[in-house]
């Protein structure tokens, strides 16, 4: 029996779709209009993605499913369908309420923009978007909102399209996530061909239950790899594009030039998480395959790795970045990292715990640098900033908060459990240790590079050259969102506990089990978040800050350039295309235009045939026939005298042989 | 006199007559002519009514009436068209009145 | 009766070569009246006496006279009536039909034939004929042809004054 929110999950995704389409076709921007519609839908929708949370609270981790055809193909049908499990239950109650936290920000920091219709329309549709993903039961589904989520971001960032910088940077993210979503597209359709079915649950036919995974495993593809072991990888692909794992975690900084709202929702709280919730929900595939190693399926193994990397590879670029919102944007890529890492060694439950709280502290650190950006009048330059605590206290204590969150800080703060979680899985995880030291480098460089922020920003004497009086606090409407995220950073803090696993219970249905290295763990992780924290501080407050950072070295230089990996990419990748490009464009002029003319040429040939048929055969023969005609009447018309008696004569001879035939002829 | 006389003499008629028409250029004489011909006929009607089979049913006699009365009414018609065509073109020479020639 | 038969064929084809010969066009229509007499002759030797009466009043009596009439009106034409060369196309063409027609009659079996019996046609059977017998449709369609003839004749003939102007 399914409860009624389960029946009616769809109205969740429907409101700010309805909301998002009556705001397109609205003449005249409207301000209040668009405010009112958004933030309402957005707050309905938060309202019953309670209803529908509170609906899945204790019923040990069941799904309703509801499942329909959508496109009839002969005697198969293309179904669809949401499902309401703890996993798609927690990240709607997630998306919608961040969401609308979000939304109630922007109001305020795009007050002065002309396009504020325009930019509720787009964070609508973008909304319903993300909802329809989060809760869709089928593959085809998912990836339909994954794509409208791809293009809701694109629209986004080339929100100020004017500028040539944001204009590219949409077009690198919506390229870049494409190339891994070609990738998620061959594992739907490979799923797709080896099960014959896209949804996930489906009373025991769906491809993530019993009988179709256990038919993916049994079957081989190149190298002896499990075909779900090849499916779940190339399913990978698409997260590590939309997440920005290495290597195409290019666009993600680049990201940054839309407006700070759409940082905050779209590329640290919810549409990078797509890919992690991408893994979290294909995990019954990903952990398929038995494997050489007991506990780590090949697939999962790939994901960790992967995560790793990423990891560290972005803490160490964030470490030399000097935009306020760059910094973040790496960060957020580390941290995603950390979430596929989360998954990788612990299972989905533990990086499913790093995203919600990631989701806040993150929206938290991004709403906290869109109301610096606006309180000093569009500076992002941590360089010019500084001694920002005295003008800004209310933004400095929530983005202090947000910041202890996101390095680790012990105790209070829920990135420090959420993080931890992740440490031990990896300390714990049967296939090796190497991901648990990588994990154990970044924290510590996250909790550096923070530090280094906030002295920048925050601490020390403001430096850019106009009149500092006009710094100015944010307005309440930015501040309300700042103070409802810090609360929510500290108090997730609960639900994650080794001592007691809400969370844990709740999304996979049983109880989590606390290993015996916990509290060792625990202890490392502070250790190592305190020496990040000391050295940031000690490094950063020595002496005043000029423009040049006292970690000034050729190491600084590489790092600061993003280990050139965009150049890189120039080199070979664009180069290749570009020349593919040319290549093609010779094709089309010298080949194909040959062709074409060719054939134009040949059709001209025949008619010119034509025409000297028609002029020198036919005409001819047509005048030939005429002269003929012509000569015959002018002898016919000799006889033709108009003299009576002429024609009498021979009417009378004509009698004459007549009457003679008539008589003698008979007589044979 | 056998039959063939009378005949013989109907088609010197006849043929005196269509000589005529052919010859003479008058369109009246034509027309004479043409009248010679029709009574040459009647006259080979009579005779074959008197000589045949069956002269009580007076069938000859009949038919020759009946032509005498057509006869008077093509004559009169055609004097009539050739009193109109004589006003038209001043002319009753046939040779002159040859607008029809192709 | 051969005598008879001989002048009376003499006379006719006489007339009619006459009246087909002169130039002078009101010697032709004389000539044919003479023509047309020698005819009703062969009809009365015949035996036919209505025929003969009826040729003389309708043919004599009125075809001649318009023939006469016909030339009269169209008198002023044949002031310039040069002579010209004998005509052979034609009396060729005669003599070929009057060839092949001699040529049948002498070679038919009915050639030597000879009048089966007398018959003396009374007008009153012959009007009998007419009116009671199979003739009567006909009759009435020669009246009505009769009368077209003459209303064609004679709008054929009207001189069309030009209207006046009023």
């Amino acid at each position: 029996m399914m409860s009624w929110a389960a029946a009616n999950l769809w109205l969740i995704p429907a409101l700010p779709l309805a909301a998002a389409a009556i705001l397109a076709f609205t003449r005249r921007p409207h301000r209040q209009l668009a405010a009112i519609l958004s933030i309402g839908a957005m707050s309905v929708a938060f309202v019953f993605a309670l209803i529908a949370f509170i609906s899945t609270l204790g019923t040990r981790a069941e799904r309703s499913v509801y499942n329909f055809d959508w496109l009839a193909l002969g005697s198969t049908s293309v179904k669809l369908g949401w499902v309401l499990d703890p996993l798609s239950a927690v990240m709607l109650l997630m998306v919608t309420f961040v969401g609308t936290l979000i939304f109630i920000f922007s109001v305020g920091y795009m007050a002065n923009d002309p396009n504020f219709t325009r930019f509720f329309c787009f964070l609508s549709l973008f909304a319903a978007a993300m909802l329809g993903l989060v809760m869709s039961n089928s593959l085809l589904g998912l990836f339909i909102c994954w794509e409208l989520v791809g293009l809701a971001s694109y629209l986004l960032i080339g929100f100020w399209f004017q500028k040539p910088s944001a204009a590219a940077a949409a077009k690198k993210a919506f390229i870049v996530t494409r190339i891994g979503d070609l990738g998620l597209f061959l594992g739907m359709v490979w799923l797709y061909a080896q099960t014959g079915t896209l949804l996930f649950y489906d009373n025991g036919n769906g491809c993530l239950e019993a009988s179709a995974l256990s038919k993916l495993v049994a079957q081989a593809t190149l190298n002896s790899m499990a075909v779900s072991t090849a499916i779940s990888l190339l399913i990978f692909c698409g997260a590590v594009g939309k997440s920005g794992q290495v290597p195409l975690h290019v666009w993600l900084p680049d990201a940054m030039e839309g407006p700070t709202p759409v940082s905050a929702l779209i590329h640290a709280a919810t549409m990078v998480a797509a890919g992690v919730f991408l893994v979290a929900r294909v995990y019954p595939l990903m952990d398929a395959d038995p494997a050489n190693v007991p506990g780590a399926s090949t697939a999962l193994t790939v994901v960790t790795w992967v995560g790793a990397i990423t990891a560290i590879f972005a803490a160490l670029i964030a470490v030399a970045q000097n935009d306020i919102k760059r910094i973040l944007a790496y960060s957020t890529v580390s941290q995603l990292g950390y979430m596929m890492v989360g998954i990788g060694v612990g299972g989905y439950a533990v990086g499913m715990f790093h995203l919600i709280t990631h989701a806040f502290f993150k929206a938290l650190l991004f709403l906290g640098a869109g109301s610096v950006i606006h309180g000093t009048h569009e500076r992002q330059d941590i360089r010019d900033l500084g001694g920002l605590r005295k003008y800004m206290p209310l933004t400095f204590v929530t983005y202090a908060i947000g910041m202890m969150a996101l390095a680790g800080v012990p105790l209070f703060f829920s990135g420090f459990w959420s993080k931890d979680e992740i440490l031990f899985s990896a300390w714990a995880w049967k296939g090796g240790r190497g991901p648990f030291y990588i994990a154990l480098c970044g924290a510590l460089l996250t909790a550096f590079y923070m530090t280094r922020q906030v002295v920048y920003v925050f601490f020390g004497s403001y430096r850019s050259h106009s009149e500092t009086q006009h710094v100015h606090e944010s307005p309440r409407v930015m501040l309300a969102p700042l103070i409802v995220l810090a609360a929510f950073s500290i108090l997730l803090s609960v639900v994650g506990t080794p001592f007691w696993p809400v969370f844990h219970e709740y999304l996979t249905g049983h109880h989590g089990e606390m290993g015996s290295g916990v509290i060792t763990v625990m202890l490392i992780s502070t250790a190592v978040v305190a020496v990040g924290l000391l050295a940031g501080w000690w490094i950063y407050t020595r002496k005043p800050l000029t423009s040049a950072d006292p970690l000034e070295s050729d190491i600084y230089y590489v790092l600061k350039n993003k280990f050139f990996v965009d150049e890189i990419y120039d080199v070979t990748v664009v180069k290749l295309n570009a020349w593919t490009a040319r290549a093609t464009r010779w094709l089309d002029d010298f080949v194909w235009q040959g062709a074409v003319i060719a054939v134009s040429y040949l059709v001209l040939g025949l008619a010119w045939i034509n025409r000297l048929i028609d002029e020198f055969v036919v005409n001819p023969g047509f005048d030939q026939g005429c002269g003929g005609f012509r000569l015959s009447a002018r002898a016919l018309s000799f006889w033709q005298n108009g003299q009576v008696q002429r024609y009498l004569r021979f009417i009378g001879l004509a009698a004459a042989g007549l009457a003679a035939l008539l008589i003698w002829g008979w007589r044979k | 006199m056998s039959l063939q006389h009378y005949l013989i003499v109907s088609a010197l008629l006849f043929a005196v007559g269509l000589g005529g028409a052919l010859t003479r250029r008058n369109a009246i004489l034509v027309l004479i002519g043409v009248e010679l011909m029709l009574n040459a006929a009647n006259l080979n009607f009579i005779a074959f009514w008197r000589y045949g089979p069956n002269p009580e049913l007076f069938t000859g006699i009949i038919f020759v009436i009946f032509s005498i009365a057509i006869a008077a009414a093509e004559a009169a018609v055609g004097l009539a068209l050739i009193i109109a065509v004589y006003r038209h073109y001043r002319t009753v020479r046939l040779d002159r009145i040859d607008s029809l020639k192709g | 009766m051969d005598l008879a038969f001989w002048i009376t064929a003499g006379w006719t084809v006489a007339a009619a070569g006459a009246a087909l010969s002169f130039r002078n066009p009101v010697h032709c229509a004389l000539c044919l009246a003479l023509a047309f007499a020698g005819l009703a002759a062969f009809y009365l030797e015949l035996g036919a006496e209505f025929v003969g009466f009826a040729q003389i009043l309708v043919y004599i009596g009125a075809v001649a006279i318009l023939i006469v009439f016909a030339i009269l009106l169209t008198r002023a034409s044949e002031v310039d009536e040069e002579p010209r060369a004998f005509p052979w196309a034609g009396v060729a063409v005669a003599a070929i039909v009057f060839i092949t027609f001699a040529g049948a009659i002498r070679s038919s079996a009915l050639a030597d034939r000879m009048p089966a019996r007398e018959v003396k046609p009374v007008v009153k059977q012959l009007g009998m004929q007419m009116f009671q017998g199979s003739y009567l449709l006909a009759l009435e369609v020669a009246g009505l042809l009769l009368t077209a003839a003459l209303i064609g004749a004679a709008v054929i003939a009207l001189q069309e004054y030009p209207k006046r102007q009023d």
